[in-house]
C-alpha cells in the first residue's frame, strides 16, 4: 500500500489523477475497499488540506528526512550565515520570509526515500575496498561495468593521439558533431542492429541516456499524459521521466502500441552487454519490415553500460520520426556532449577492430561473472531468472521474506544493507508486483569478491531461516 | 458502406509543436544566411561575415600554449590509473578538484572581491542548461520571470520552452542608456500581476548581453532591495564577468551580498560558464552558484540531465586551478577585448555610427536609429535585411532582443581575426557612404517637389556636396516625373 501512495505523492501538484492501485487489486490483499479507497481518500484529503493552507516550503522537515548525502552541503555552508529573513517578516508587507520554490523541489525530496537511492548513499559513505575497507558496504546496486575497462585503458594509452583543442573549442552543433554521429551509427549497426544499419542523420547526441529519455518525454507527451512501462523497471525512470515533464508512468505487462496509436520508446542501453543463449533483437529490426510503424519508434542508446564510460555522458536518441528528430535536436542544447569527449569517443568508436574485440571479450567476462555469481547464490538456495544480458541478475529471495509482502521485502533489504552490508535493489523500487525479488549487479566485482558477498548473504539467510 | 479508416499519424506534445523554441526570429534567420554563404578570407571574400555570434576567439593561443606545455596535468598521460576512475565517475556533485577550480576562477575574475564556496557550485553542461534548470526550480508553469530588455534572444527559448514559465520584460530605454530603474521594476511586476501571473524572480545579465555594459553598483542594490521587498528570487547571469575591459568596473551580486553580510542571500543565484570568458563553448561547462541550500540540493539532483563529461572536468581542473596561468589569461584577455572594442567603435564612428558606451562583453550595441526610414520594428528589419543582403554582415536586430526602441543592433567583434573585422568595418563604411549619398538625393527630390525650390537653392542649402550630387539629383528628379 505504501507503493500506491508513493506513486501518487510523486505526481506534480498541478492536478489530481486517479491512479489505479494495481498492486492492491492483483494481490487481492486487504480488499479493494481497504486497500485502495482509504489511502486514496486520505491522499485527496491531504491535497485539499495542503492547498488551503498554501504552506511555505516546510524546509526543516524535509531536511531532516533527507538521507545523508556524500558531501553534506549543509554542514559545509556554516561560513555563510543563514539570512535573518524571519526578522524581516516584521518589515515586509505581509509576505513570508523565504522566497517560494517550485513544486518540483518538494517532489524530489520525497523520492530520495526510495531504497534505491538510500542504498547508493550508504555505499558512498562507506564503500567496500578489498584492502583498505574490507568491512565496507559492497556495491551490487549500481549497474556499472568494471570488468573490461582494462581494454579501454590500453586503447587510451596506445592509441589516443588527439590534440585536445584543434577545432573543438568553438560552438559545435548541439546535437553532436557529424564525425561522432557516423561513428555511433557504426557502433549501433554492429552491436544493436546486426541485420539493420543505422543512419547517422537520425541520431541526436545527448549527455547520457538520462536526458535522451527526458527529451523524448517532453517531445511526445504533455504534462498529465502517461507512458505505459513494463514492470519491473529501472527505478531511475520514476525521476527521469516524470520529474520535470509532468508525465505519468503506468506499470503494465502488455504491448499494443499500434492499436492505440501511441509511441514506443525502446531503451536499448545494454545491447552489447548480452551473453546468453538468446539473441538480442532491437526494435529497429522489428520495424524495418513495417513502414507504418516507423514514426512511432524511438530508440535510446549510450556508452555508459556497453562501453563502461558513464562519466563521459554520451547518449543517443535514434528516431525514424523527422518531427521528433527536429525537436530533439533543438532540445538537446540543454544536454549536449562535451566536445573533447566527442573527439575521444569518435576516435575510439572508429577503431572498429578494437570495438569488435572489446565487445567479444566483454561478453565472455560478463558470462563468466554471471555464472560464478548465480552459482554462489544457488548454494544459498537462492535462484535467479535465466538471464541473457545486462549487468545484473534478478534473484528470487521470496523464500526468505516474512511476511510475504513489500514490508517483508524491505525488512530483508534493510538487513542486507545494514547487517550484511550489501547494497542490492529491492523489487519494490522497480515496481515489481511480486514481493521478494532483488536486482543484484555483479559487474563491479572481482572474482575474489564473490565468496565475500556470498558469505555475507549467508549470514543473513541463516537468520531468516531460523525461527524468529 | 465501406469507410476508409485512415490511421491518424501519431501525435507529438504541445511543447514539440509550439513556436517557443523561438527559432523563427530574425536572430536565427541571419545565421542561416551565414551558413549558406560564410565569409572566408581566401575562398570566399565576398561571403557573409558572422557578427551575430558571441564567441571569444581572441585569446585562444593562450589556451593552446598552456595545454601544450602541461600535457601531463590535462590528460591521463601514459600512466592511466586516473582514467578508470574518471571514466566511471558520474556523481552529480562533480569532481571536487574541478569545483574548487571553478570557485577559484570565479574569485579571480572578480579580483578577489568575492568568495565562492565549492560546495555551492552545481555543474551543468553549459549556461543554457543552468538558466533552464534554475527556472524549473524557482518557478511553476505559468509563473513569470522579470527580465530587463534588451535581452539575449535565446532566453525566450531557454527560460520558457520546456518550463512553461513566462518572461515579462522590464522595459529599459535608450534615454538613460538602458539602465534598469526602480520604476521599471515596479511597472513590470504590476504588469505581470495584472495578467494574473505569479512573479517568481528577476533575471539579470551582468555584464549585459546585448548592451556590452556592466550594471552599476547602485542599480544592483536597488534590484536586490526590490526582490527582497517582493520576496522573490534574483538570478544574476554573470557569464561575461571575465570579459570586462577594466576589472574595477564590474560589481558582482556576490560582492553586494558579502557587503550585506549575506542577509537575504537565500534568494540569490549566480549563473556562470566558461563559454565566453575562456572561449570554450564547445566544452559545455556551466554552473549554478546558489546561496540557497535547498536550491543547491535540488539543482544538483536535476543536473543529472545535464552533467559535464568527467573527462572535461578532469582536463580543466588543473588548468583552472593554476593561478599563475589564470591570472595571466584573465589580464591579457581583458586587454585584447578592450582593444577590439575600441577598434570597432572607432571604425563605426568614422562611418558615422554611434554605439552605446560599453565596457564589457564580446559585442557592441550599435545605434542605427537615425538611419531608419521609419522608427519602427519594420524599419529596423528593413535595414537589417540590407545589412545581410547588401553589406553581407550578419548582425542581430534589437527587436530580437525585445528592445523598446527601434534601430539598435548587437555587433560581435571577438569571433574573427582583426583582418576580418577590418573588412567588416570597411564594408559598413562604404554602405553608410552610399546610403548618405542616396539619402541626400532622396531628401532633395522630395523637398523639391513639395517646396518648389529652385535647383540652385537646394544645392546651396546642402552646401558642400560635389557636382556628383547635382547629377544624382537631376537624374532622380527626372525619374520621379
Amino acid at each position: 500500500m505504501e507503493d500506491e501512495s508513493r506513486e501518487q505523492s510523486q505526481s506534480p501538484s498541478t492536478g489530481m489523477r486517479l491512479i489505479v492501485p494495481l498492486q492492491g487489486i492483483v494481490q487481492g490483499r486487504g480488499g479493494l475497499i481497504l486497500g485502495s479507497v482509504i489511502p486514496c481518500a486520505m491522499f485527496y484529503f491531504l491535497q485539499f488540506y495542503l492547498k488551503r493552507r498554501r504552506s511555505p516550503p516546510n524546509l526543516p522537515h524535509e531536511q531532516t528526512s533527507n538521507p545523508p548525502s556524500p558531501t553534506p552541503s549543509s554542514s559545509n555552508l556554516t561560513e555563510l550565515p543563514r539570512s535573518a529573513s524571519r526578522s524581516s517578516l516584521l518589515l515586509s508587507r505581509g509576505s513570508i520570509g523565504r522566497p517560494h520554490v517550485s513544486s518540483r523541489v518538494h517532489s524530489i525530496a520525497k523520492s530520495n526515500d526510495s531504497p534505491y537511492y538510500i542504498g547508493l548513499d550508504k555505499v558512498s559513505a562507506d564503500p567496500y575496498d578489498r584492502l583498505n575497507n574490507p568491512n565496507g558496504v559492497i556495491q551490487l546496486g549500481l549497474a556499472e561495468n568494471r570488468l573490461t575497462l582494462d581494454l579501454i585503458e590500453n586503447w587510451i594509452t596506445e592509441r589516443l593521439n588527439e590534440s585536445i583543442l584543434s577545432g573543438i573549442a568553438t560552438y559545435q552543433p548541439f546535437d553532436g558533431m557529424t564525425e561522432l554521429k557516423v561513428a555511433m551509427a557504426g557502433l549501433m549497426s554492429q552491436v544493436v542492429g546486426r541485420t539493420v544499419t543505422f543512419d547517422p542523420s537520425q541520431i541526436v547526441l545527448t549527455s547520457g541516456a538520462t536526458p535522451a529519455i527526458e527529451i523524448l518525454c517532453f517531445a511526445l507527451a504533455d504534462p498529465g499524459n502517461a507512458f505505459l512501462i513494463p514492470a519491473p523497471y529501472y527505478p531511475g525512470f520514476d525521476r527521469d521521466m516524470k520529474w520535470r515533464t509532468g508525465v505519468e508512468l503506468i506499470p503494465v505487462h502488455c504491448h499494443f502500441a499500434r492499436e492505440k496509436n501511441i509511441h514506443i520508446i525502446s531503451d536499448e542501453l545494454f545491447a552489447a552487454s548480452t551473453f546468453g543463449d538468446e539473441e538480442f533483437v532491437s526494435m529497429a529490426e522489428i520495424i524495418d519490415s513495417e513502414d507504418t510503424d516507423k514514426d512511432r519508434v524511438h530508440i535510446v542508446y549510450g556508452l555508459s553500460k556497453d562501453l563502461s564510460l558513464p562519466g563521459f555522458r554520451v547518449g543517443v536518441i535514434y528516431s525514424y520520426n523527422e518531427n521528433v528528430l527536429t525537436v530533439s535536436r533543438k532540445m538537446t542544447r540543454f544536454s549536449p556532449v562535451s566536445a573533447p569527449t566527442q573527439r575521444l569517443v569518435t576516435s575510439m568508436l572508429s577503431d572498429t577492430t578494437f570495438i569488435k574485440n572489446y565487445t567479444e571479450i566483454n561478453r565472455e567476462r560478463l558470462r563468466a561473472m554471471y555464472d560464478l555469481f548465480v552459482e554462489g547464490l544457488k548454494e544459498l538456495g537462492i535462484s535467479c531468472t535465466k538471464s541473457s544480458g545486462g549487468l545484473y541478475c534478478w534473484c528470487d529471495m521470496s523464500g526468505l521474506i516474512r511476511p510475504y509482502n513489500e514490508k517483508g521485502e524491505l525488512d530483508l533489504w534493510d538487513k542486507l544493507l545494514n547487517v550484511a552490508k550489501i547494497n542490492i535493489t529491492p523489487g519494490s523500487s522497480c515496481h515489481c508486483i511480486e514481493p521478494g525479488w532483488f536486482r543484484c549487479c555483479f559487474t563491479t566485482l572481482d572474482e575474489t569478491d564473490i565468496p565475500v558477498v556470498i558469505e555475507r548473504i549467508r549470514l543473513v539467510v541463516e537468520t531468516c531461516k531460523s525461527p524468529s | 458502406m465501406a469507410i476508409e479508416i485512415v490511421q491518424p499519424s501519431v501525435g507529438l506534445s504541445k511543447i514539440a509543436v509550439s513556436e517557443t523554441h523561438g527559432e523563427n526570429s530574425p536572430y536565427f534567420a541571419g545565421w542561416k544566411a551565414y551558413d549558406e554563404n560564410p565569409y572566408h578570407e581566401k575562398h570566399n571574400p565576398s561571403g557573409v561575415i558572422q557578427m551575430g555570434l558571441a564567441e571569444n576567439q581572441v585569446s585562444f593561443d593562450l589556451l593552446e600554449e598552456y595545454l601544450e606545455s602541461n600535457q601531463e596535468a590535462t590528460s591521463w598521460g601514459k600512466n592511466v590509473s586516473g582514467f578508470r576512475e574518471n571514466a566511471l565517475f558520474q556523481d552529480y556533485h562533480g569532481l571536487l578538484a574541478f569545483r574548487k577550480a571553478m570557485a577559484s576562477f570565479m574569485e579571480q575574475v572578480r579580483g578577489g572581491k568575492a568568495k565562492f564556496n565549492p560546495e555551492r557550485i552545481v555543474l551543468t553542461a553549459g549556461a543554457t542548461a543552468a538558466n533552464e534548470l534554475l527556472t524549473f526550480i524557482l518557478a511553476n508553469p505559468g509563473d513569470a520571470l522579470l527580465v530587463p530588455t534588451p535581452y539575449y534572444p535565446g532566453f525566450d527559448r531557454d527560460l520558457r520552452w520546456r518550463t512553461g514559465v513566462q518572461i515579462v520584460p522590464i522595459h529599459c530605454e535608450s534615454s538613460n542608456n538602458f539602465q534598469i530603474t526602480p520604476e521599471a521594476l515596479e511597472s513590470a511586476y504590476d504588469h505581470a500581476r495584472s495578467m494574473n501571473m505569479k512573479v517568481r524572480g528577476v533575471l539579470i545579465t551582468n555584464p549585459s548581453n546585448p548592451l556590452g555594459a556592466t550594471i552599476q553598483r547602485k542599480v544592483l542594490e536597488q534590484i536586490l532591495d526590490f526582490v527582497t521587498r517582493k520576496n522573490i528570487h534574483l538570478v544574476s547571469d554573470e557569464i561575461y564577468s571575465g570579459s570586462v575591459f577594466h576589472s574595477d568596473e564590474f560589481v558582482s551580486i556576490a560582492e553586494i551580498l558579502e557587503s550585506r553580510n549575506y542577509k537575504d542571500s537565500e534568494r540569490c543565484h549566480i549563473v556562470y560558464s566558461l563559454s565566453k570568458d575562456l572561449g570554450l563553448p564547445g566544452f559545455r561547462v556551466g554552473t549554478v552558484y546558489s546561496y540557497n541550500d535547498q536550491v543547491v540540493t535540488t539543482a544538483r539532483r536535476m543536473s543529472s540531465f545535464t552533467l559535464i563529461s568527467s573527462q572535461t572536468q578532469f582536463l580543466l581542473a588543473s588548468m583552472l586551478s593554476n593561478k599563475e596561468f589564470t591570472e595571466k589569461y584573465i589580464k591579457i584577455n581583458r586587454e585584447r577585448l578592450r582593444k577590439r572594442y575600441e577598434m570597432i567603435v572607432d571604425g563605426l564612428k568614422k562611418a558615422g555610427i554611434e554605439c552605446l558606451k560599453g565596457n564589457a562583453g564580446l559585442f557592441c550595441w550599435m545605434n542605427l536609429s537615425p538611419y531608419l526610414n521609419e522608427a519602427t520594428r519594420e524599419g529596423e528589419l528593413e535595414i537589417w535585411k540590407k545589412m545581410m543582403e547588401e553589406v553581407k554582415l550578419n548582425i542581430s536586430p534589437g527587436s530580437s532582443c525585445r528592445c523598446s526602441g527601434a534601430g539598435w543592433f548587437r555587433v560581435c567583434f571577438a569571433n574573427m581575426s582583426e583582418e576580418t573585422l577590418e573588412v567588416a568595418l570597411r564594408r559598413l563604411h562604404e554602405f553608410m557612404d552610399r546610403r548618405r549619398n542616396g539619402q541626400k538625393t532622396h531628401d532633395l527630390s522630395a523637398l523639391a517637389q513639395v517646396q518648389s525650390f529652385s535647383l540652385g537653392d537646394i544645392c546651396r542649402l546642402f552646401g558642400e556636396r560635389s557636382k556628383d550630387l547635382k547629377s544624382d539629383l537631376i537624374s532622380s528628379l527626372s525619374d520621379s516625373r
